[in-house]
C-alpha cells in the first residue's frame, strides 16, 4: 500500500515538474507538492506584508508633505502599495487554506517574527527627501525583482503581479518627480536630497539580499528558480539595478557613496563597496532601526482595533 | 449667475471669499486627519477605502483653493499651508484629533469616533454640495457637482459603518454612542457661516444655515428609524470655527501638515 502511494506521489511530482518545465501555470486549486507550495507562502506572504509594513515609513510624510499635489500623489501612492498587501494576501491565504490558516494567523506569525516583512522597510525615514527616495528608487527596485516574477510559473501570483507592477511604474514616476523638484531646487533642498542619498544607499544594496547563502546561512534563491517563480538570482538583479539606475543618479548631479564604485568592463559587471552584511543580519531578525518600533505600531492599531472586527464577526454571522 | 470674467461687487466678492475658506478648510482638515489614519485602520480593505475617501476629500480642498487663487486670495498651496490658526475657517470637528497619541509613535485612534465623525461630516458636507450645485456663482456649482458625484460612495461607507458597528455588540454600541457625544460636543458650527451668515446668504452663494442643518437632520433620519435612535441636537456652538476660533489640537495639526512647506515656502517642492 505505501509503494503504492509513494509511486502515484512520485508521479504526480514528476507530471507537476512537467508542467513546469513546460511553462504552464499552477493554479490554487492544482495539485502541488507541499516544497513548492510552502515556498510560495513564504515569498508571497513576505511580499504582501512587506507592502503593508512598507507602507508605514512612507506614510510618515503623507500628512508632511509639501503641497497640495505631493499630498494628493503621496496619499495614492500609500493607498496603492497598502491595495498591493491586500492583493497579495488573498493569494496567500488561498494557498494557506489545506493548513486551516488564514489572514489572522499571518498577522501573529509577523508579531511574533516568523513571518517577516522587507529589509528595506525596517529604516528610518528622516526628511521629505525619503519619500522621494524610496519612491524612485526603492520601488524601483522593487520593479526589477517584481518584473522578473510576472512570468511566474503559480498564476495567481503571476497575475497579481501585472497590476503591482503596472501600479509600481507610476510609483517611481512619483518617487522621480519628488526628486526632480529637489535636484533643481534651493541648495539646502539639493543637500537634503544628496544627504537622503547616501542613508539608503547602503539599504538599496540590501534590498536584493546577500549573493550567496553563506552571508545568512539560508536563501530560497535556488528554490524560487528551479520552481520557475523567478529567474535571475540576487546578484543579477543588484546589477541590474545597477545598470538602471547609476547613470541616471549621476547624471542629476548626485554622487553615491561609494569611490570604489566602478563598472569592470572585463567582468562586464559593476564593482561596489559591500554593504555590512552584519546589519542585514540583525534587520532580518527584526533588530533594524525601527524594526520594533514599526512591529510595535502595527500591533498596536490591531489590537486596538480589534473590537472592530470582533463587532463585525458579530454582524456577519 | 456669476463667473470670475464678471466684474463682482465687493459684498459678493467678501462673501464668496469667506464660504470657500470654510469649505477648503474643512476637506483640507478632516482629508489630514484621514491620512494620519492610513495603514492603521482596522482591515486591510478598510485602509484602502478610507485613504481613497481621505484622498478624494484633499482633491475637493485643493479645487475650492483653486478657486480662491483665482479670485486673487492667494496661492493655493500658500492658502492651505501657511495660514495661521487664527485664519482658519475650518469647523471644530474637522481640527479634533483622532485620538490619544500621535500619528508617527504609537497612537491609541479611535475608529468609532472615526466613523461617526465621517458619516456626519460627510452628511453635512453632502447637503451643503448639494445646494452648492445651484450656487450663483457658477464655477463653484460646477465644482460641486465634481464633488457630489464622489460623495456618493463616501456617505454609502460611511452609513454601511455607522448602521453595522451601532447594530452589533455591546462593545460597539458604546464606544459608537460615546462618540457620538464627543463629535456633537463640537458640531455647533457645522452649518454655521459665523459672522458672515448674512452677506453669504443674501448673495445666494448657498441656501441659509437653518435649511441645511433641517435638510442634515431629515436625511439622516430614516437611518435612525432604523436603529431605533433619535437625530442629536445640535449644539449652540462654544467656539465658532467659522469666525477663527480653534482648538490646541488645530495648532498641532497645522504644525504638521506644514512642517516640510515651511522649511522653505517659496521653493518649488
Amino acid at each position: 500500500m505505501e509503494s503504492i502511494q509513494s509511486t502515484s506521489e512520485a508521479e504526480r511530482l514528476a507530471r507537476f515538474m512537467e508542467r513546469i518545465e513546460a511553462d504552464e501555470k499552477i493554479e490554487a486549486d492544482d495539485w502541488m507538492p507541499d516544497e513548492y507550495r510552502l515556498t510560495l507562502i513564504k515569498l508571497i506572504s513576505m511580499h504582501g506584508m512587506s507592502e503593508i509594513m512598507g507602507a508605514l515609513p512612507e506614510k510618515e510624510w503623507v500628512p508632511k508633505a509639501p503641497s497640495l499635489n505631493r499630498k494628493l500623489g503621496i496619499m495614492a501612492k500609500v493607498q496603492d502599495e497598502m491595495g498591493h498587501g491586500q492583493l497579495l494576501l488573498r493569494v496567500t491565504e488561498d494557498l494557506l487554506a489545506p493548513y486551516g490558516k488564514n489572514r489572522g494567523d499571518l498577522m501573529q506569525d509577523l508579531f511574533n517574527g516568523d513571518l517577516k516583512f522587507h529589509n528595506v522597510f525596517h529604516m528610518e525615514t528622516k526628511t521629505w527627501a525619503d519619500a522621494g527616495i524610496i519612491g524612485w528608487l526603492v520601488d524601483g527596485a522593487a520593479i526589477i525583482t517584481q518584473t522578473d516574477m510576472l512570468r511566474a510559473s503559480y498564476g495567481p501570483y503571476a497575475r497579481a503581479l501585472k497590476r503591482i507592477c503596472a501600479e509600481e511604474v507610476f510609483h517611481a514616476q512619483h518617487g522621480e518627480s519628488i526628486i526632480l523638484a529637489l535636484v533643481e531646487g534651493t541648495a539646502e533642498q539639493k543637500e537634503m536630497l544628496q544627504e537622503a542619498l547616501n542613508r539608503w544607499w547602503e539599504a538599496l544594496l540590501m534590498f536584493f539580499g546577500p549573493a550567496s547563502k553563506e552571508t545568512t546561512g539560508s536563501s530560497k534563491q535556488d528554490l524560487t528558480i528551479k520552481y520557475k517563480i523567478r529567474t535571475k538570482t540576487n546578484e543579477e538583479f543588484r546589477q541590474l539595478f545597477f545598470d538602471k539606475y547609476i547613470p541616471r543618479i549621476l547624471s542629476l548631479g548626485l554622487t553615491i557613496p561609494d569611490p570604489t564604485l566602478h563598472f569592470d568592463e572585463k567582468a562586464n559587471l559593476w564593482t561596489y563597496q559591500q554593504p555590512d552584511w552584519s546589519k542585514f543580519l540583525k534587520i532580518i531578525r527584526n533588530n533594524g532601526p525601527r524594526s520594533q518600533a514599526r512591529l510595535n505600531l502595527r500591533r498596536t492599531s490591531y489590537e486596538n482595533n480589534a473590537w472592530v472586527r470582533d463587532a463585525l464577526r458579530a454582524t456577519v454571522s | 449667475m456669476s463667473n470670475p470674467e464678471n466684474v463682482m461687487s465687493a459684498d459678493y466678492k467678501e462673501a464668496l471669499t469667506s464660504l470657500l475658506f470654510q469649505l477648503a478648510d474643512d476637506d483640507l482638515m478632516y482629508a489630514f486627519r484621514g491620512s494620519e489614519w492610513l495603514g492603521l485602520a482596522p482591515h486591510i480593505e478598510e485602509d484602502v477605502a478610507s485613504s481613497s475617501i481621505s484622498q478624494d476629500s484633499m482633491g475637493h480642498a485643493a479645487m475650492y483653493y483653486q478657486l480662491l487663487e483665482e479670485l486673487g486670495a492667494g496661492n493655493a498651496d500658500d492658502l492651505a499651508h501657511s495660514r495661521p490658526s487664527s485664519e482658519r475657517r475650518n469647523s471644530i470637528l474637522t481640527e479634533r484629533v483622532n485620538g490619544e497619541g500621535v500619528y508617527m509613535e504609537t497612537p491609541l485612534y479611535d475608529w468609532a469616533y472615526a466613523v461617526v465623525r465621517s458619516y456626519f461630516y460627510t452628511q453635512a458636507k453632502k447637503v451643503k454640495v448639494e445646494s452648492l450645485c445651484k450656487s450663483s456663482y457658477t464655477p463653484l456649482a460646477e465644482v460641486a457637482i465634481k464633488v457630489k458625484m464622489e460623495l456618493y460612495y463616501h456617505r454609502l461607507h460611511w452609513e454601511t459603518w455607522f448602521k453595522q458597528l451601532m447594530g452589533s455588540t455591546d462593545v460597539a454600541r458604546k464606544k459608537m454612542t460615546d462618540a457620538m457625544t464627543l463629535v456633537m460636543t463640537d458640531f455647533g458650527d457645522m452649518f454655521s457661516f459665523g459672522t458672515k451668515k448674512q452677506l453669504i446668504e443674501s448673495n445666494r452663494l448657498i441656501e441659509p444655515e437653518e435649511v441645511l442643518l433641517q435638510n442634515w437632520k431629515m436625511s439622516l433620519e430614516p437611518v435612525f428609524t432604523g436603529l431605533q435612535m433619535t437625530v442629536p441636537a445640535v449644539p449652540v456652538p462654544k467656539k465658532n470655527g467659522r469666525n477663527g476660533e480653534h482648538t490646541k489640537d488645530l495648532d498641532q495639526a497645522l504644525r504638521t501638515l506644514s512642517e516640510v512647506y515651511m522649511v522653505d515656502p517659496i521653493a518649488v517642492w
